[in-house]
């Protein structure tokens, strides 16, 4: 779809997303990296566990149908070369520390002289304005700040992130949307701008249900291990199970009855229903249901989950149309057939590891164009050749003699 | 800027209609509306949309227009109401999909054919329509007609495995976390797809599910697994490349401080900030992979210095170092948040029923387009007359003619 757009991607892990986004949407993505390679390049787990910058397999997560080549772009040259880059580019995507290219004298004042339709998009910790702007952040920190992490966890420990780093590749997804409203703009006026992503913005907006009980009564929603705040109180969203745990709530109205129904009529087979057979499904509403009650109902629910597999659940919930997910672990879910079933991974060949690599094909189904991945992420600099000497016709002496100097 | 003729939205012009209900189809078209686009949100007269009936209310009355949650995602837009199941629906069906270029809908597989929503029916009425399907595991496949919510799609596709600490159960992470993935990849898609459709003339289907765009999130732990065959787990807040790392008690009442120490030169700084006790000479501490080892000690003394200070001093002081941290802040902290305030990610919207409510802005800023809420978030069937005759150009007479038959319930 985006077939006719080139992105130039100067990001590290904080952006890696945006990229990948509009290349799987059909964008030509250049990736830029600094001679030597990403700097996320050394993030693993890696290839057969063996630590070198190719091997990052957290960089083959990302990279996927992107090109890449080096450029110094802090050199004379490499600052020339970057401006015929983007004199040729609709966007730049980059997630260096708020001021770095300007002091370059490549932010988007400058950009926007070479090509005034070029969208440059900027994403940092915590954007580009305001007291924190040049406050340093991790994932952990910005999970901390953005305010999820002290919902989640157990009463009785500190406050937890999610174990995988989600705050990145949430800020790229929304980075490349916002990059595309801007090309909507574009559109109309003619003109690029600049879109000023702050992770930590996205982040905070994951609180709308928090932030919905402060704004009624100044509530401060607090972590509470398997359980959250909902309705009337905390309630249970994660269950153990025989062999490891499960998503589901205690649901009211037409749609918790379909579940509670047969999954009481379950347990009740197996002499196990208990006061839960009291309920009237139809009349619940859990916003009326004391702690007392809710508790009682719970330890039931456990005592009934931690007989069965999840496997045996599950499928019994397929079955039913009860509103009850296994807890996968990443195994579980490659194996899923589902997934297998809808083709959704693809085997990509890496011809450095002599071997393919099973990955995602692509985020999203479209009736019209083939949103697959195309390309197997790049190794550094692997198309120098192909965009400096095809595209930009320079000659191979001059590439030489720029690798000598450091520029690529 | 004063006196300069105020910028044209972004997405003016774009018409949408919005079938789809919870969090992950009205938060993508709330984006479209913010930045100048027509919503219309197609609801029903009884059966009311989970957000409508979610806690928490204004003053704990439980109402349809008085819902924060159902607020949150809707500001913005236009209701209307339409019962599907009507035999005369499909003629005002007919009239609002001629009106729209987006449809947007979550239907449960199946369900979009039964009202003549699914995409052949809808391409043949408007060629170059482009229709946004969302669900829970994708409309092929033996598990699609598997309802599935964030909340338990999130035990589904990983998340709540990677969350709590190695020697206890799993626990919940961020809300119906799957939900709260996939607007923005939809929003791509749909800004995509308006794109190839002003080249080509034609539309397109797009499906977009909670399973499918989940594992893009955990991709380098799933790699793990297809490359070296290791099934990672949640560990607490560690991470292999960083120590210190983690959530620091400090002085107050469940006050903590999220500290992330990755290089040497910021372990040094770091070592600084404590004014070098002696343990931080100590030769189990020395690199990185020293540390590691002995994380658990490292822990124990790192807090036994954060407990002395408050959270905002611990988080001033390692900043002023060049240290990456922050509070773990609760959410009256960020509503308070000097950065969000200074960036205007709470906006007051009023409103006819709840008086008014705080709305969050999106993650980003542009530098020439702002985000406008042309209304806020409306009341079930607010704007029925409205649309109904002034942009579907219906007759006063065929409004109330219909209106009395119950096709708008």
């Amino acid at each position: 779809m985006l077939q006719h757009y080139r992105v130039l991607d100067l990001t590290d892990e904080k952006g890696w997303m945006c990229g990948k986004i509009l290349s799987e949407l059909g964008a030509d993505v250049i990736k830029i990296e600094k001679p030597g390679g990403d700097p996320g390049r050394n993030i693993g787990p890696f290839y057969n566990d063996n630590p070198a910058p190719e091997r990052s397999l957290y960089w083959l997560a990302y990279n996927t149908n992107k090109r890449s080549i080096t450029l110094n772009i802090e050199t004379a040259r490499g600052k020339d070369i970057f401006r015929q880059l983007v004199s040729r580019a609709d966007f730049v995507v980059e997630s260096f520390a708020p001021g770095y290219l300007d002091d370059l004298e490549l932010g988007y004042f400058h950009l926007s002289q070479i090509n005034p339709r070029v969208i440059l998009t900027s994403i940092t910790p915590f954007g580009q304005t305001g007291p924190y702007r040049d406050f340093k952040a991790s994932d952990l920190v910005l999970m901390a700040m953005g305010g999820v992490m002290y919902v989640c966890g157990d009463e009785d420990r500190p406050p937890l992130r999610i174990s995988v780093e989600q705050s990145y590749p949430l800020a790229g997804a929304e980075a490349a949307a916002a990059s595309l409203i801007a090309h909507h703009s574009r559109i109309l006026t003619g003109r690029g701008q600049w879109v000023d992503v702050s992770i930590q913005e996205c982040i905070a907006r994951e609180l709308f249900m928090e932030l919905g009980f402060w704004d009624a009564f100044k509530e401060i929603a607090v972590r509470a291990g398997p359980r959250r705040r909902r309705m009337a109180s905390y309630q249970r969203d994660i269950w153990p199970c025989k062999d490891g745990h499960l998503g589901f709530r205690i649901l009211g109205g037409a749609l918790g009855a379909q579940t509670l129904r047969s999954l009481v009529e379950w347990m009740d087979n197996e002499g196990m229903a208990g006061s839960l057979k009291n309920i009237d499904f139809d009349l619940l509403d859990m916003s009326k249901v004391t702690r007392a009650q809710l508790e009682e109902w719970e330890n039931e629910l456990c005592r009934f989950f931690v007989q069965h597999t999840k496997e045996e659940i599950y499928r019994r919930a397929v079955e039913k149309q009860m509103l009850i997910c296994p807890g996968y672990t990443p195994k579980e879910l490659v194996e899923y057939e589902q997934l297998k079933e809808r083709n959704f991974w693809t085997q990509l060949h890496y011809p450095e590891f002599g071997a393919t690599v099973k990955q995602p094909e692509g985020f999203l189904r479209s009736s019209e164009v083939q949103c697959q991945i195309k390309r197997k992420a790049p190794l550094i600099g692997e198309h120098n050749e192909e965009i400096y000497l095809e595209e930009l016709g320079i000659s191979k002496r001059e590439l030489h003699s720029l690798k000598e100097q450091g520029v690529i | 800027m004063n006196g300069v003729e105020e910028k044209q939205s972004p997405l003016e012009g774009l018409k949408v209609l919005d079938f789809s209900t919870a969090f992950m189809g009205p938060d993508t078209t709330r984006t479209l509306a913010a930045f100048g686009a027509e919503v219309i949100k197609v609801e029903s007269m009884h059966q009311h949309e989970l957000n409508r009936v979610s806690a928490p209310y204004k003053d704990n009355i439980v109402g349809i227009n008085r819902s924060y949650t159902f607020a949150s995602v809707n500001t913005g837009k236009y209701s209307i109401t339409l019962n599907l199941r009507h035999p005369r629906s499909a003629e005002v069906l007919t009239r609002l999909i001629d009106w729209g270029d987006v449809v947007v809908e979550n239907f449960v597989s199946g369900s979009a054919r039964k009202y003549g929503l699914d995409y052949e029916q809808l391409q043949r009425l408007k060629p170059g329509i482009i229709v946004l399907s969302f669900s829970a595991q994708g409309l092929t496949g033996p598990y699609s007609r598997h309802p599935g919510y964030g909340f338990n799609l999130l035990a589904l596709c990983g998340f709540s495995h990677f969350t709590g600490w190695p020697d206890r159960e799993a626990v919940a992470p961020i809300g119906s976390y799957t939900d709260l993935l996939c607007p923005w990849f939809a929003l791509a898609a749909i800004l995509s797809a308006l794109d190839y459709r002003s080249r080509t003339g034609r539309g397109q289907h797009i499906e977009i599910s909670q399973l499918e765009i989940s594992p893009h999130f955990l991709l380098p732990a799933i790699l793990d697994y297809i490359v070296n065959g290791r099934v990672q787990s949640r560990c607490g807040n560690r991470s292999p490349h960083a120590a210190p790392h983690g959530a620091y008690r400090c002085r107050g009442e469940d006050r903590w401080c999220a500290i992330a120490v990755h290089s040497e030169e910021e372990w040094q700084a770091f070592c600084k900030v404590l004014g070098y006790p002696p343990w931080t000479n100590d030769p189990r501490f020395a690199t990185l992979r020293d540390r590691k080892n002995n994380e658990d000690e490292l822990d124990r003394l790192v807090e036994a210095w954060t407990i002395y200070h408050s959270a905002e001093e611990v988080m001033a002081m390692m900043q002023a170092s060049g240290i990456a941290a922050g509070v773990v802040q609760t959410i009256e902290d960020v509503v308070r948040d000097p950065q969000l305030r200074y960036r205007g990610h709470f906006q007051i919207v009023e409103h006819v029923e709840m008086d008014r409510y705080i709305c969050q802005n999106v993650g980003f800023r542009f530098s020439e387009s702002k985000v406008r809420w042309k209304r806020p978030t409306p009341c079930l069937g607010e704007h029925n007359e409205f649309v109904y005759t002034k942009l579907l150009g219906m007759s006063g007479e065929e409004f109330v003619e219909l209106l009395n038959q119950g096709v708008f319930e």
